[in-house]
């Protein structure tokens, strides 16, 4: 049973599809309690990262406390978890999700229902949590909440009957979803005085305190000087500071217990000694057993990461080191490559994963990064019967060597209205993949199911699915397992040498179109050297196909007088700005765009 | 004033930003037309003359070019007025060499005449080709017997100093075309030849040509091969090379153009002109107008101007000093600057050794004749 204390507390989420409205309703949430007034507001409070919010989608989790006075004039707090919005982040959405009682469902009233909604609803009732669904967007022209309506309770089985009908955006029966969550979702439960269980959702690093970690606790209480035991990491901290979460910052408190939510500092410095999915308890009291569900996050995709410009491998480090302190999820390990010289193997959750470092690197670090194609894990079984698993086509064996190579499979959910099924399973089709099943959410709008190999969509595969169905397909995957296959290493040569940077991995029925489309656009982007220059993509020493890039008879100013010799220096400075971000290999200078174009082949 | 107060001799630039029509490859300020403009521009040249002469006071001047544009196109007079202002503001030196640029078909005796007499010693006339269809391709106005003319009427004018233009790499030149014009200019026995490679701008119309894809392009085997022959057949004749265009009998060599590959200063006249004086390099603006306006209304008409550093000097003077067959003297440079050049470009010079891109002998490097077809490559070190 609730504490009267307990009872006056709401823990939820907000689940959606990107686009869907989630970071304006949490908006309109925040200004309707005064949490924030209009003024201090900056639009979309809880993605505060650039790249999120250009992007729409929130890639860590935040959390906000809010004070409601509701109709029966009582006074709740209400502690709105945010999700990370992308299924690379499924295991912090689950995690986010564990610390609720109920999930505010927001669905796009024209729109409907997409895979990644579905995932994290499935979710979430799998946690036993009360679904509160609000359709959204209810003023634009094109909206069919009824159908919408239909559509939740058919293809969820949820109630929907007296959903909220909102616009987030222009505030539109916010209140309704207010009272919606203090009367369907549950309150906490949780003994107050039993040990301390207190659950990791999310943690970040402040340079001035260390880790900051946020937690719901679930059972106990906590204070400041008391000494915290992380139950799976194994480390021991003394709290210095703990309170709640406000948008503009953090307010202090005594003690957090059972049912509240809020965050601990414990000068703890390292990100990876406080994981998401966590327990924390007292090293002098402390619980007999964690709470289920801690998983340590899996990189399932890696590529190589190398500065621009050698030079600047300490500054990539460094930055790898501080984007590392907010994001355990992120491996990196250094490497050498003999085209790329000394860089870093990185290691993500995902593809999006993945291009946030990249972008972070750049934009927030001013990296110039070069980066190769990503690569998933293939298990390797050598004859001599040792397992190996592979993350770096460099460092696979010689073919006579393997017994067995296997590559990863991932069950893909692809939603999607029904004109462009043909469509997309053709895309399924080319990319290897085993078509599982077919169900119609409404007559106009299926998930199909397909087995397919990770390693055919880490490439472009999203890309190429939003082109074919102009933006309307989304996507939702989960990893099935390992599958034998026929692969093969392919090579490219330049000027006879290997470019261990440019090596990849390939289903052999492909390697022949995929050698040839290498080829040709290297063809493109190398520029003419002094020297004729082939281009090779080989399979060991068979050569799959070849291109020529000639060579260039002279590269000289004719004309060098008075009025040129500012011009002429420009020009030589240009020059060498493009020599300088070019790679040598062996005699051949190789620009970083070479590098790049090959990830996108397709496109 | 005594003799050891000057300072170094520079060399006076005037632009003529004028011409009949222009060339498909030129991208040099120039306008066609404009004759109701030149009187004021001249005007403006001569004004603008006055207005700098006082930042060369303690200068004298080795050589003055009047370029353009199409200088051969204005009336003898403005001519004339032009190097009589200069004598007024500038120190010019007796034996100076004093250029001027000219087209065929633009010039007559009685201009030729009034060069002479306003002190002009030396011509550069733009032949290009000796074959009338390739004139017409390049978006020349005149025609291979009007070079022979006007080389004809300078030499019987008391011309004896005359340089000729000439382009290889022409689309539809051959071997035999490149080797007719080569011919022609010892024929006549000219004392100096600039063998420049069509170098296809961007914003002309060659270079727009190249961007919709209609240029015909080069064989550029055969450019290279006929930059080879030339410069055989012209040492071959006494017209020895020394800078990457450029080929002259001893004597003869462009001294106003040595100046820019020494480093020398420089003031430059007219829109678009540019000028390197006290290590700063500055250039006029390129707008007519604007120019003439300034300048009348007693102002300077720069657009734009930077200071050099010492390291960026020394940088200058690599990069211009190896166009020179003569080559740099890394121990010359090491102590005009004060920087050891050895120490400073040590493994950049060692890289292009071993590509065979320079040669080093002692303290002196030159470009070796592949270094000539790759100069780029060996600038770019020493940026």
């Amino acid at each position: 049973m609730s504490s009267e204390r307990q009872k006056k507390i709401r823990n939820f989420c907000i689940i959606a599809h990107i686009d869907h409205g989630k970071s304006t309703l949490a908006d309109r949430l925040l200004e309707l309690t005064g949490t924030l007034t209009e003024r201090e507001m900056e639009e979309q409070v809880l993605d505060n990262m650039d790249i999120e919010r250009e992007r729409g989608i929130t890639i860590k989790a935040r959390a906000v406390r809010m004070i409601y006075r509701a109709d029966d004039g009582q006074e709740y707090i209400l502690n709105l978890i945010d999700t990370p919005g992308h299924v690379d982040f499924n295991y912090e959405v689950s995690r986010s999700i564990a610390a609720c009682e109920g999930a505010v469902l927001v669905v796009d009233a024209s729109q409907g229902i997409e895979a990644q909604t579905l995932a994290n609803v499935y979710l979430a009732l799998e946690h036993d949590l009360e679904i509160v669904p609000v359709i959204n967007k209810i003023d634009l022209p094109g909206a069919r909440p009824e159908e919408v309506k239909k559509e939740i309770e058919d293809v969820i089985g949820l109630d929907a009957g007296d959903a909220p009908l909102i616009s987030a955006k222009n505030g539109i029966n916010i209140d309704k979803v207010l009272k919606k969550i203090v009367t369907d979702i549950p309150a906490p439960k949780g003994d107050e005085d039993a040990p301390l269980r207190a659950l990791v959702f999310d943690s970040y690093y402040d340079s001035y305190k260390g880790v900051i970690a946020y937690v719901r606790v679930m059972e106990g209480s906590v204070s400041p000087g008391q000494t915290i035991h992380m139950m799976h990491t194994g480390k021991d901290f003394i709290v210095t500071e703990m309170g709640y979460l406000s948008p503009s910052g953090q307010i202090p408190s005594n003690a957090l217990t059972a049912g509240e939510v809020g965050y601990i500092s414990a000068s703890i410095k390292d990100v990876r000694h406080c994981r998401v999915g966590d327990t924390i308890t007292l090293a002098s009291n402390p619980a007999s057993e964690p709470l289920p569900g801690y998983k340590k996050a899996v990189p399932m995709v890696f590529c190589g990461i190398y500065p621009a410009d050698g030079a600047k491998y300490n500054d990539l480090k460094e930055s790898l080191e501080k984007l590392q302190l907010n994001d355990a999820a992120l491996m990196f390990e250094p490497e050498n490559s003999a085209a790329l010289g000394l860089g870093f193997r990185c290691g993500f959750l995902g593809l999006l994963h993945m291009e946030i470092v990249q972008e972070r690197l750049e934009r927030e670090y001013n990296l110039d990064i070069i980066t190769t194609a990503p690569s998933v894990i293939y298990r390797i079984t050598k004859t001599n019967g040792e397992v190996l698993y592979l993350d770096n086509p460099t460092n696979m064996p010689d073919p006579s060597e393997i017994a067995v190579m296997e590559e990863p499979m991932v069950i893909a959910s692809i939603m999607t209205p029904t004109e462009y099924v043909g469509s997309i399973m053709e895309l399924c089709q080319d990319r290897r993949g085993n078509y599982e099943g077919m169900d119609y959410i409404e007559s106009t709008r299926v998930i199909l199911k397909y087995e397919l190999p990770l390693n055919e969509i880490v490439y472009d595969f999203f890309d190429a699915l939003k082109s074919r169905s102009r933006g309307y397909a989304s996507l939702d995957y989960e990893l099935s397992g390992y599958k034998e296959s026929n692969l093969v290493k392919l090579d490219i040569r330049i000027n006879g040498e290997v470019v261990d940077a440019l090596s990849f991995i390939v289903h052999a029925d492909k390697a022949y179109a995929r050698g040839r489309r290498m080829a040709e656009k290297l063809k493109e982007t190398i520029p003419r050297q002094m020297f004729e220059v082939p281009i090779q993509a080989c399979i060991g020493n068979k050569v799959i196909a070849r291109e020529t890039v000639k060579a260039y008879r002279k590269d000289v100013l004719a004309k060098c007088y008075g009025g040129d010799i500012t011009r002429k220096k420009k020009l030589l400075e240009k020059q060498k700005e493009g020599k300088k971000r070019m790679r040598q290999i062996g005699k051949v200078e190789i620009p970083q765009e070479a590098f790049m174009s090959v990830l996108k082949l397709d496109t | 004033m005594t003799e050891t107060s000057y300072e170094k001799d520079i060399g006076i630039y005037i632009h003529i930003p004028f011409c009949i029509r222009k060339c498909k490859y030129c991208d040099f300020v120039s306008l066609p037309g404009m004759e109701t403009v030149w009187e004021p521009y001249v005007n403006a040249v001569i004004k603008e003359m006055a207005i700098k002469s006082g930042t060369a006071c303690r200068r004298r001047v080795m050589s003055v070019f009047i370029g353009g544009g199409t200088p051969s196109l204005l009336p003898g007079e403005y001519i004339q007025r032009i190097m009589e202002a200069a004598g007024r503001y500038y120190m010019i030196l007796p034996d100076a060499e004093i250029t001027i640029e000219a087209n065929p078909g633009t010039l007559d005796r009685e201009k030729i005449r009034a060069y002479r007499d306003a002190g002009i010693n030396r011509l550069s006339i733009g032949l290009q080709a000796y074959q009338d269809r390739l004139l017409r391709f390049l978006g020349r106005v005149h025609t291979a017997a009007q070079f022979d003319e006007a080389v004809v009427m300078a030499q019987d004018n008391g011309f004896e100093n005359i340089n000729a233009d000439i382009i290889f790499g022409i689309p539809f030149q051959s071997m035999d075309d490149w080797i007719e014009t080569v011919s022609r200019v010892l024929y006549h026995r000219l004392p100096h030849v600039s063998c420049y490679s069509l170098t296809v701008e961007e914003g002309t119309p060659f270079g727009k040509m190249k961007q919709d894809g209609s240029w015909p392009g080069t064989d550029e085997d055969l450019e290279r091969m006929m930059y080879y022959r030339a410069i055989e057949i012209f040492e071959d004749a006494g017209l020895m090379q020394y800078e990457i265009s450029n080929l002259a009998k001893p004597q003869y060599r462009c001294r106003h153009n040595m100046n820019y590959w020494l480093r020398g200063e420089y003031l430059g006249f007219g829109a678009a002109a540019h000028s390197f004086l006290n290590d700063e390099r500055w250039a006029n603006t390129a707008d007519l107008r604007l120019y003439i306006e300034s300048v009348e209304n007693g102002k300077t008409a720069v657009s734009e101007c930077c200071r050099i550093s010492k390291d960026e000097a020394l940088s200058e003077s690599i990069i211009l000093g190896l166009r020179m067959t003569g080559g740099i003297d890394l121990d010359e440079l090491s102590s005009v600057y004060g920087i050891d050049v050895r120490g400073k470009y040590g493994s950049q010079l060692a890289e292009l050794a071993g590509r065979e891109l320079v040669e080093i002998s002692g303290s002196v490097v030159r470009l070796t004749k592949r270094g000539k077809d790759f100069a780029n490559q060996v600038f770019v070190e020493f940026i």
